[in-house]
């Protein structure tokens, strides 16, 4: 089957019931989205379909509708997206190995609202799960994100 | 003849180097014990100077031997050389380098002597120096407790001065020109006319030398980075997703490998049918490993369902199956003869409970996962000449001994490398999967093998916290606290983890009360006994190991004490406190949280005080009982550490204890039901989550004697603050963790 991630098509042969998740990190070697849960609690997975956050743990490969956006094409160390440079900013964080997720969350979720509150932020990330406890930050980064997007 | 051979070996590597022309340096003079691991894996033209700087064609490395666990380590150890060395961050490769003996960990002693961290007389520092000795024998290159900062404060930063000095002098000899005529900067040696000499085309000349090893550290007015803001080197990799993690290493012609044990941890298999399994998509090879099954295939997916398709039949688990008989053993334990040593017994207790107890309360800590977001996994690749492990271990000492015993390996040809890894907070101090995966690459020699744990597996062989009960008492005079007893049990946490390394640890375990008996209280009568609980399920150290537990009781049976004496929870604890630096964290909380104020109907606000591992830490936890339950507003937080290394990253490490402390105490615990843990994923485990996240006010102090870590001592305060919070606004007690079996949070 054929899948277009991050504007490259690809060409894999799977069961259709591998979740996109494994797809990505096994097969076709991105491993920006993370493994940390495999059943939709914790959000380390998250990569876009069309632009929207979805946990490729829990989407079947088969089921893939559209284009797919992983952290690795959100943004690049030399050309950061609003989100991964505000990440950067702020040092957001500890061991890293959420962030990929939150900032994918992050993305599609200022796609939706461009000032959000305190509330609408903590609404839209409580399904990303961080051990490290970086919430405090996550929330400061969103707002610089919003603010330099908005002003872009 | 072992000996002799190692013998012959280590003087063919001396001979060797300075028969090249001195390339390396043979023995480097300061402060190291052992051999320079450096001198291995030198060319012609390199300089390894010190085992902690290396300098080659392509650049200067800095060694950094703790592992980065997420918290920094690896920019805070590199800073540390690179103050004085005389180089920004930017121009320098980091390695954690080889395990070796040479890296062991100086302040890991400083848990393991039985004085109080605010003890500073002669013989409490002659007795860490001569568990320093032991530490140092045994080579133990072990990253944990808080050790990296205070470990690496002054042998990084004399590393870094010893290789400037050396670079300096072998620019004098090349120009003739004075030592005292020459400065450093920016990675090289500057000339009186300006002219530069950089480091690396010094190398092969500094090679020649024997390190200065005669440095003065500059004072920390001088320091150029350390203390001031830094861009940690893997922020932007963390930022982009392109840091690669242990688990997403990849190795041409790699395979992916899962494994099911038992999940009554440490009991046995009996049997399994995997006729299903062998026959699905992708598996290679199903062989039984340890007390279970490894599965190997093409895709760790297809590796994880044809495990999920093995059919187990189990042994029982060898600790009690259910949680009564855990707590029971702990109730059991609090006895004349299984009184742990170490205790605190100031004044007479004991005659004055005589007379009765204001408080007689029973607290309980339940066992915790460390559940760090990436779940484990190991490649090895095994060949007849050497292998080769990637595995984001705490103590890669051990997991050379340990691949080197199993594959029969001579030590030199075992190589462990540690890449970066998604979070610890003490579950990689366990080597389990790396053995696991040794054993399966000996199957498949010349194949490296990836073996990766399902979240499910992991949780269920975590290793989790150990529970623990304590008992507390006192009595009130004059509406003060006159007297404080408090019994902790639990079982030992190093006895359990060392065990399952084959050491054993002969003597009392300062863990048992860690965070309760060191707190710096002037109470008239204290009393602070631990007892020693028999080893129940497999337990290890979990962020903050003991205090985790311990100031949870140590805080609240005081804060209870307190209110029966009708006295303000802050102005008493100040009140006692004969700790100057302690103090002052008090008073910086109180301060901050404008203690004393009014907060308006259904809020309260609780305070929770503890030295671990060295550093004091107070907080002060703002919440509200709302209609749905327990919202936790605001948390503050002073912390006395003595130097802070980078504030970005002091800040970012405290508020991320809080947040992991706040998180366990609200919803976490381990049980056990049948022997197996019953939680297996997050959705059972949850921890804190955004919208739960309180704002949390952070204040560094600098006023104590000594230098200390941050990992984990702003954990131990967060629960009994919480607990003394929700006290305050509902008059409500809660004496068990997880406290959301007794009252609900938003
Ligand atoms: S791995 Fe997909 S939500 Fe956790
Ligand atoms: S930064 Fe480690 S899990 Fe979020």
């Amino acid at each position: 089957m054929n899948l277009t991630i991050n504007g490259k098509s690809h060409e894999v042969d799977v069961e259709a019931e591998m979740p996109l998740l494994w797809v990505l990190r096994d097969e076709l070697g991105i491993t920006g989205p993370k493994y940390g849960c495999g059943i939709a609690q914790c959000g380390a997975c998250t990569v876009h379909v069309n632009g929207t956050a979805v946990r490729s743990c829990q989407l079947a490969v088969g089921d893939v509708d559209g284009d797919i956006t992983t952290i690795e094409g959100l943004g690049t160390p030399e050309a950061l997206h609003a989100v991964q440079a505000a990440w950067i900013e702020h040092q957001v964080a500890q061991c890293g190995y959420c962030q990929s997720g939150q900032m994918m969350s992050a993305a599609s979720f200022l796609d939706t609202n461009e000032d959000p509150s305190d509330e609408n932020i903590d609404l839209a990330m409580s399904a990303n799960l961080c051990r490290c406890g970086t919430y405090p930050r996550i929330r400061a980064a969103i707002k610089t994100a919003a603010k330099n997007l908005r002003s872009a | 003849m072992g000996k002799l051979k190692t013998f012959t070996r280590r003087a063919f590597l001396v001979g060797s180097s300075a028969i090249a022309g001195g390339v390396a340096f043979g023995i480097y003079a300061y402060q190291t014990p052992g051999k320079n691991p450096l001198l291995a894996d030198v060319d012609n033209g390199e300089a390894a100077i010190t085992p902690y700087v290396k300098i080659t064609a392509d650049g200067i490395t800095l060694i950094t031997p703790r592992t980065d666990l997420g918290q920094g380590a690896y920019s805070v150890q590199a800073a540390l050389i690179a103050e004085e060395l005389d180089v920004e961050l930017d121009q320098v490769m980091v390695d954690p380098g080889p395990p070796s003996p040479v890296y062991y960990n100086t302040a890991f002693s400083e848990e393991g002597a039985p004085f109080r961290p605010t003890d500073e007389s002669f013989i409490a520092e002659a007795a860490r120096t001569g568990v320093d000795s032991v530490i140092k024998f045994l080579g133990v290159q072990a990253t944990g407790v808080s050790t990296t900062v205070p470990d690496g404060y002054e042998k990084l930063r004399r590393a870094g001065a010893v290789a400037r000095e050396t670079l300096k002098a072998a620019a004098s000899k090349e120009t003739d020109i004075a030592v005292s005529e020459l400065k450093t900067a920016n990675g090289a040696v500057i000339m009186p006319d300006g002219s530069k000499r950089t480091y690396v085309s010094l190398a092969a000349i500094a090679a020649t030398f024997e390190p200065v090893t005669e440095v003065t550290l500059r004072d920390p007015t001088q320091w150029r980075l350390l203390g001031k803001p830094m861009l940690r080197h893997d922020t932007i990799a963390k930022s982009t997703g392109t840091l690669t993690y242990g688990i997403d290493l990849a190795f041409e012609g790699m395979v992916h490998a899962t494994i099911k044990t038992n999940p009554r941890q440490g009991g046995k298999m009996k049997s399994f049918n995997a006729a299903t399994a062998e026959k699905m998509r992708g598996v290679q090879k199903i062989i039984p490993v340890d007390n279970g099954v490894a599965v190997i295939a093409d895709n760790t997916w297809r590796a994880f369902k044809a495990a999920d398709a093995i059919e187990f039949d189990w042994e029982s688990a060898p600790y009690p199956a259910e949680m009564d008989e855990h707590w029971n053993t702990l109730e059991n334990s609090f006895n004349e003869k299984q009184l742990d040593a170490r205790t605190r017994d100031d004044g007479d207790a004991i005659t004055a409970l005589a007379e009765g107890s204001a408080i007689n309360a029973d607290y309980r800590a339940p066992y915790l996962a460390h559940a760090p977001l990436e779940p484990i996994s190991a490649i090895v690749k095994v060949t007849d000449e050497r292998v080769d492990v990637w595995n984001g271990t705490q103590i890669p000492g051990f997991a050379k001994d340990a691949v080197g015993k199993l594959t029969g390996l001579e030590p030199e040809n075992v190589h462990i490398h540690v890449p970066y890894v998604g979070g610890s907070f003490g579950h990689r101090l366990e080597n389990d999967i790396i053995k696991q995966a040794t054993k399966i690459a000996m199957e498949m020699k010349g194949t490296p093998v990836k073996l990766t744990y399902s979240r499910e597996e992991d949780f269920v062989h975590d290793f989790p916290r150990q529970i623990a009960m304590g008992k507390a008492r006192g009595t009130i005079k004059d509406g003060r606290v006159e007297t404080y007893d408090l019994g902790i049990a639990m079982p030992s946490v190093i006895s359990s983890q060392m065990g399952r390394e084959g050491i054993s640890i002969p003597g009392p375990n300062p863990q048992i009360m860690a965070g309760a008996w060191e707190q710096p209280y002037a109470i008239p009568n204290y009393r602070v006994f631990g007892y020693r609980a028999p080893e129940l399920a497999p337990i290890s150290s979990w962020r903050s190991v003991g205090a985790s537990s311990n100031a949870f009781f140590h805080e609240s049976g005081l804060d209870e004490l307190i209110h029966a004496a009708g006295a303000d929870p802050m102005e008493e604890r100040i009140r006692l406190m004969w700790h100057e630096s302690s103090r002052k964290t008090l008073e910086a909380v109180a301060e901050m949280s404008n203690w004393g104020s009014d907060l308006g109907p259904n809020r309260g606000r609780g305070v929770a005080f503890c030295m671990s591992f060295g550093a004091a830490v107070a907080e002060v936890v703002e919440v509200t009982n709302t209609e749905q339950g327990i919202k936790i507003d605001k948390v503050f937080v002073a912390a006395e550490v003595g130097k802070i290394m980078d504030p970005i990253n002091f800040e970012n490490q405290v508020m991320g204890g809080v947040v992991w402390g706040l998180g366990h105490a609200m919803n976490c615990e381990i049980t056990y039901s049948d022997g197996v843990a019953e939680q297996s994923n997050y959705h059972a485990y949850e921890g804190m989550r955004m919208y739960q996240c309180p704002i949390i006010e952070v204040r560094g102090l600098e006023n104590g004697t000594k230098v200390r870590g941050i990992g984990e001592p702003p954990v131990p305060p967060a629960a009994p603050a919480l607990a003394n919070a929700i006290f305050a606004a509902t008059g409500k007690r809660i004496r068990k963790m997880p406290f959301n079996k007794h009252i609900n949070f938003v």
